[in-house]
């Protein structure tokens, strides 16, 4: 069994998401695609799951409402509040729900810090880009001007190489990887 | 080209004529509160009708593509400003002829230190607030805004004549759209100063301005988007795709936000701050039984339904979630208007009640009525528009 993987490069993104679409409808799986910048619609073209990073916001927002609460409850009315009172403008600060409106800023600037935040992490996180992280690119020119397609054949390659081809790519590239 | 149905004909004129009997009979049975639902009534449709013309002219500034295909829809919503004008000026003109008493600082003898209703503050914005530079600002705004209004309806139909892309008439219409944006960045303010601020002559707030636009983005957005709706389920603007439909969603979303934002940061700083000359407008507002329920609960919805039924992309795909929405928020905001207005006027004996529903139908209905017909009286297929090919491949 020979399994090998081909790098088609396109110029163009207009054209590698021409071709994705035609290679899905011939259902031909693709690995992956390498590009310089985000192409519009290609994650719907290669049949990816809807992201659930909105529903990390929505927890990681959460999360932050309750930090800033608890963070305001303790400085404000219950902990530093009881020690050190403020009356400001004439509002003293024996109650939470009565100095609401004053608190609702940093409510809303801790959600809006934590969903930024740790979204941005976990983005990070779940493409495994930390610090020192090593390229998974296989060619450097697709963070300058080409666009990459990884696909895994399995026996002949030449129907998929063809395909390729008259879908626009401009150069094949290929790899054989080794049984285990 | 769009034609009137029978049912939305009639629909307009039940309004109308329910108008003017609560007219009527709001003006025999309580003059002043008549007066004031005539005024707030009549600001909420020239607002909206007064952000259509924005709309269009930020379109121009921007070169924005996205929105060419339903231009016609702005450009039919802003034939409704000479009359939503009309009716402000001739409010305007009735102040200062005593007719009403809306505008608590025209009152006589109030500027005169030798008279018995002599009021410090109120005499010391003399400078400003003083009968005949009310009406000259008044006429001022009323007029430019109408010019451009209808230079950029007439430029808009010169570009479909023109053939090819219809560069000349669009780069016109940059020219006119750039100068407009300039004067309606200090104009909608002012107006708003001179029309509604006033009422509550020794209150001011320095983000008044700012909270009305973005009333007036919001109510406006909406309408454009319901008549979207409208003319689509009807069978016209076939090219309207769900991206612009999106789109449009965004935009109510965003500026129901921006008027809670606005909303909030003006209450929180008075409520914090806790000044007596700028906590009474709040006072009125909130410590009086017939306008507690209404201010918060036009806050709240205002801002909670939008947030919610719109938060997802889905929805604002969704013409019943995008429908429910925009009524809600039209209903919300006709509320609030009612608050910029009563409060300072009426104080404690205001009351929402049917007459001003009454009013406002009856503002409704003319308002349906000139709509309709102005987008009877030009093709709503836009021809050699610059940007009509990306407009119809709008994808987001």
């Amino acid at each position: 069994m020979n399994k090998k993987i081909l790098y088609a490069i396109f110029d163009d993104e207009e054209i590698l998401l021409e071709s994705v679409k035609e290679l899905r409808s011939k259902e031909i799986e693709i690995q992956e695609v390498y590009s310089p910048f985000p192409i519009h619609g290609l994650d719907h073209a290669l049949g990816f799951k809807e992201t659930r990073m909105a529903i990390t916001a929505f927890i990681y927002g959460c999360l932050g409402l309750t930090f800033g609460g608890l963070l305001l409850y303790y400085i404000m009315i219950s902990g530093i509040g009881k020690s050190w009172p403020m009356n400001i403008g004439g509002k003293p600060n024996f109650t939470f729900y009565q100095n609401i409106p004053s608190f609702v800023p940093i409510l809303f600037e801790c959600t809006v810090l934590f969903a930024g935040h740790l979204m941005s992490l976990t983005y990070l996180f779940r493409n495994k880009l930390y610090p020192g992280a090593s390229t998974k690119s296989p060619d450097p020119r697709t963070t300058d001007d080409k666009f990459l397609m990884e696909l895994v054949v399995q026996g002949s390659d030449l129907e998929v190489k063809q395909l390729l081809k008259s879908t626009g790519a401009s150069e094949i590239n290929e790899k054989e990887i080794e049984d285990e | 080209m769009y034609k009137i149905s029978k049912s939305t004909h009639l629909l307009s004129v039940i309004l109308i004529v329910i108008g003017l009997i609560s007219t009527i009979y709001a003006f025999t049975n309580d003059a002043h509160a008549a007066w004031t639902s005539l005024a707030f009534n009549n600001y909420f449709f020239l607002g909206i009708s007064i952000f259509a013309v924005f709309f269009v002219a930020l379109q121009h500034v921007a070169e924005a593509g996205w929105s060419t295909v339903i231009k016609r829809v702005p450009e039919a919503i802003m034939t409704y400003l000479p009359y939503a004008c009309a009716v402000m000026l001739f409010i305007v003109v009735a102040a200062l002829m005593h007719w009403n008493h809306i505008y608590h600082w025209l009152a006589p003898g109030i500027m005169d230190p030798h008279d018995a209703h002599y009021d410090k503050i109120i005499a010391g914005k003399e400078a400003y607030l003083n009968p005949i530079f009310f009406l000259v600002r008044s006429v001022i705004y009323i007029a430019v805004w109408l010019y451009c209004a209808k230079r950029l309806r007439d430029l808009s139909l010169q570009g479909d004549l023109e053939g090819e892309i219809g560069k000349k008439a669009y780069n016109k219409g940059i020219t006119v759209s750039a100068w407009f944006i300039v004067f309606f960045a200090v104009s909608s303010s002012m107006a708003s100063w001179d029309w509604i601020m006033s009422i509550d002559t020794h209150w001011f707030s320095t983000l008044f301005g700012w909270y009305i636009f973005s009333e007036w983005s919001a109510i406006g957005f909406t309408t454009i988007l319901l008549f979207c709706l409208f003319l689509r389920k009807q069978g016209y603007l076939q090219d309207l795709n769900e991206s612009i439909i999106h789109d449009l969603g965004k935009w109510v979303f965003a500026f129901s936000i921006v008027w809670t934002y606005m909303w909030f940061s003006q209450f929180m700083l008075i409520w914090y701050a806790n000044i007596p000359e700028e906590v009474t407008y709040f006072m009125e507002r909130i410590e009086l039984s017939n306008y507690r329920f209404l201010f918060w609960f036009s806050a709240a919805i205002n801002f909670v339904v939008p947030t919610i039924v719109l938060m997802s992309r889905d929805a604002k795909r969704n013409t019943n979630y995008l429908i429910v929405a925009c009524i809600v928020i039209l209903v919300g905001h006709w509320i609030n208007s009612y608050l910029l207005f009563a409060p300072g006027t009426l104080h404690d004996h205001g009351h929402l009640g049917l007459t001003e529903l009454g009013m406002g139908l009856g503002f409704l209905g003319l308002f349906l009525f000139i709509v309709f017909r102005s987008l009877t009286t030009r093709s709503l297929d836009i021809k050699h528009h610059p940007f009509l090919e990306e407009s119809k491949h709008l994808h987001t």
